[in-house]
């Protein structure tokens, strides 16, 4: 009996908002509207936080990029995260990158100084990897955050 | 106002996708295969120069995969996609108007381009396509859009050229055009180049210059356009979005035979699925469907290929109804004895469904209800991903699936299938 009520009031609502909406039909069909009176905060409703807005600034130039290794960990990189990188950025001097060397994805930090490209780790274990011109080298893009599960 | 129009077209798009992502296919033949892994439908430049023909059938490039450590891939879809958006994203940020005219194409309307030189504005749009997503483009600049696609042939052809050219305003616009075959212009078919040879026709130059009279004879006012087209006359516009489609069709080859009616109703209720989603993408409903069966025509089987039409009681787009119906008209048409090939579902006859809103609530079974579990079933599919959630009538293993045996992965729209960089 119970159930058959609350089936009945809830096909109400729906028809009320049926009348009032002239919008497309299926999302109004996905927004279940209670009766009764309206909330005091209604007035008062922000839009949602969105993190795309706040991580990505370039949607067409960002990829995400996983990470395998360690040589990265003092700069907070570290085996499993992800990195969101974009491409439009210019590569700079000091920048983290990921760079295409010898057919592989490599995150490093790149340093530019005097026609001469170095990629650095950061991480003492690791050597760093001066370009050289036998070598095929390109930066793919620059890391901009990184995400890590803590 | 006169105005300026661009072709920008992807390099080898789908070859290029791969190498975005994977750059030891930096300078190696790289080819991908068509649906079911039968055909080549990409090719690098290294591939074009080892002689791999457009549409090789695949097991032609084992030899090249030893010999020259030929990369072959699996049409990855997901992938193509992902970058298309992309890439025409980047595009339409350059133009005013654009025309996306197939994955890997797109028109634009340039405006007069205010005194900018067209080339250096060309050579803008293919670096920061370049740099933003990894893949190449060429572009082709003239003042009508069969001009612009010449132009771009001609600057993929022409490494000189650094992927872009403009037909604007040169001189030497007719020594150009005399070294392209009137079949290599845009809208002239293998039919007409060979009545036009006929005739004593064969270059851009010569079809530009045959008199009108000839033209709409031979060829009708759409050929008169595109000759006017190729004398710098715009008369072909740029085209707006795709209207709804009139039709869906949801079909594909098996990866191999299919004999038994349990296999075959279950790629049937599957493409059925699948093309009920693409209607309620476009907010529509079908009235009418046909479910088609047929074997390979190029092996030496007994062939039998059917079709049956049914008109739905109502429109509709629940997956669930379409499944059923899919399903008794499969049973009608199945012969056994038969090594079938490939079957799939077409719907049409399709209306908006928010004109179907009303009878909904006259309806005696509660669509409300329906309505929403459909929308619910594509909100998850769009979250998780495609196939997350589907009827049991598609089957679970689904061994008659199309064969994909080398594709990458879905390095742009999977969580755990991202690119790999190493901090090593």
């Amino acid at each position: 009996m119970q159930t058959m009520n609350d089936r009945a009031r809830s096909a109400i609502s729906e028809i009320y908002a049926c009348a009032g909406t002239a919008g497309p039909a299926l999302p109004f069909l996905l927004a279940s509207i209670a009766a009764g009176f309206p909330s005091p905060a209604d007035d008062y409703i922000d839009r949602m936080l969105d993190l795309n807005e706040f991580l990505v600034r370039h949607p067409a130039a960002t990829f995400f990029v996983r990470v395998a290794g360690e040589s990265m960990i003092d700069a907070g990189i570290h085996p499993g995260d992800i990195l969101i990188v974009d491409r439009s950025i210019e590569p700079a001097d000091d920048r983290i990158v990921i760079a295409a060397l010898n057919g592989e994805l490599t995150v490093k930090r790149i340093r530019m100084e005097s026609g001469r490209i170095c990629l650095a780790p950061e991480n003492p274990r690791f050597p760093a990897i001066e370009i050289t011109p036998d070598m095929q080298f390109e930066v793919w893009g620059v890391v901009c955050h990184v995400i890590h599960r803590v | 106002m006169k105005t300026i129009f661009a072709l920008v077209d992807c390099n080898n798009f789908y070859v290029s996708c791969e190498r975005v992502f994977d750059p030891s296919l930096a300078g190696r033949p790289v080819v991908v295969l068509s649906n079911n892994d039968g055909n080549v439908v990409a090719r690098s430049n290294e591939a074009k120069a080892l002689g791999v023909p457009f549409a090789a059938p695949a097991h032609e490039c084992a030899p090249l995969v030893k010999r020259h450590n030929m990369a072959v891939f699996s049409s990855n879809y997901a992938l193509y996609g992902d970058m298309s958006q992309r890439v025409m994203s980047i595009v339409a940020g350059f133009a005013p108007e654009m025309e996306i005219y197939s994955i890997d194409e797109a028109f634009l309307s340039l405006g007069d381009l205010a005194g900018v030189d067209p080339l250096d504005y060309a050579a803008r749009i293919r670096e920061t396509v370049r740099r933003w997503t990894g893949i190449p483009v060429s572009v082709g600049i003239a003042p009508t859009k069969t001009l612009a696609k010449l132009a771009n042939r001609l600057a993929k052809r022409d490494p000189a050229c650094g992927g872009v050219l403009a037909l604007d305003g040169r001189s030497d616009l007719d020594s150009i055009l005399d070294g392209v075959a009137t079949g290599d212009v845009w809208g002239v078919g293998p039919r007409y180049s060979a009545m036009l040879a006929r005739h004593g026709i064969r270059t851009a130059r010569e079809l530009r210059d045959a008199s009108d009279a000839f033209v709409r004879k031979r060829m009708t006012v759409t050929g008169l356009r595109t000759v006017h087209e190729l004398r710098g006359r715009s008369c072909i516009e740029l085209e707006g979005a795709a209207p709804p489609k009139k039709g869906i069709v949801s079909s594909r080859s098996f990866g191999r035979p299919v004999v038994e009616l349990a296999e075959l109703s279950e790629a049937v209720a599957s493409y059925t699925a699948r093309a009920a989603e693409k209607l309620r993408c476009q907010r529509s409903a079908a009235s009418l469907m046909c479910v088609f069966v047929s074997t390979n025509p190029f092996r030496d089987d007994p062939q039998y290929y059917n079709i049956i039409t049914r008109r739905l009681p109502a429109p509709t787009a629940d997956t669930a109804e379409l499944i059923r119906h899919a399903r008794a008209d499969l049973e009608r048409i199945y012969r056994p004895g038969f090594r079938y090939k490939k079957t799939g579902v077409f719907l049409s006859e399709i209306v908006p469904a928010d004109s179907l809103q009303l009878d909904l609530f006259a309806a005696a079974e509660p669509s409300e209800e329906r309505a929403r579990l459909m929308a619910t079933v594509d909100i998850i599919n769009a979250r998780l991903g495609r196939g997350a959630v589907y009827y049991a009538a598609e089957g679970v293993r689904k061994a008659w699936r199309m064969r994909q045996e080398r594709l990458s992965r879905r390095f742009t729209t999977r969580w755990d299938e991202l690119p790999v960089a190493v901090a090593g």
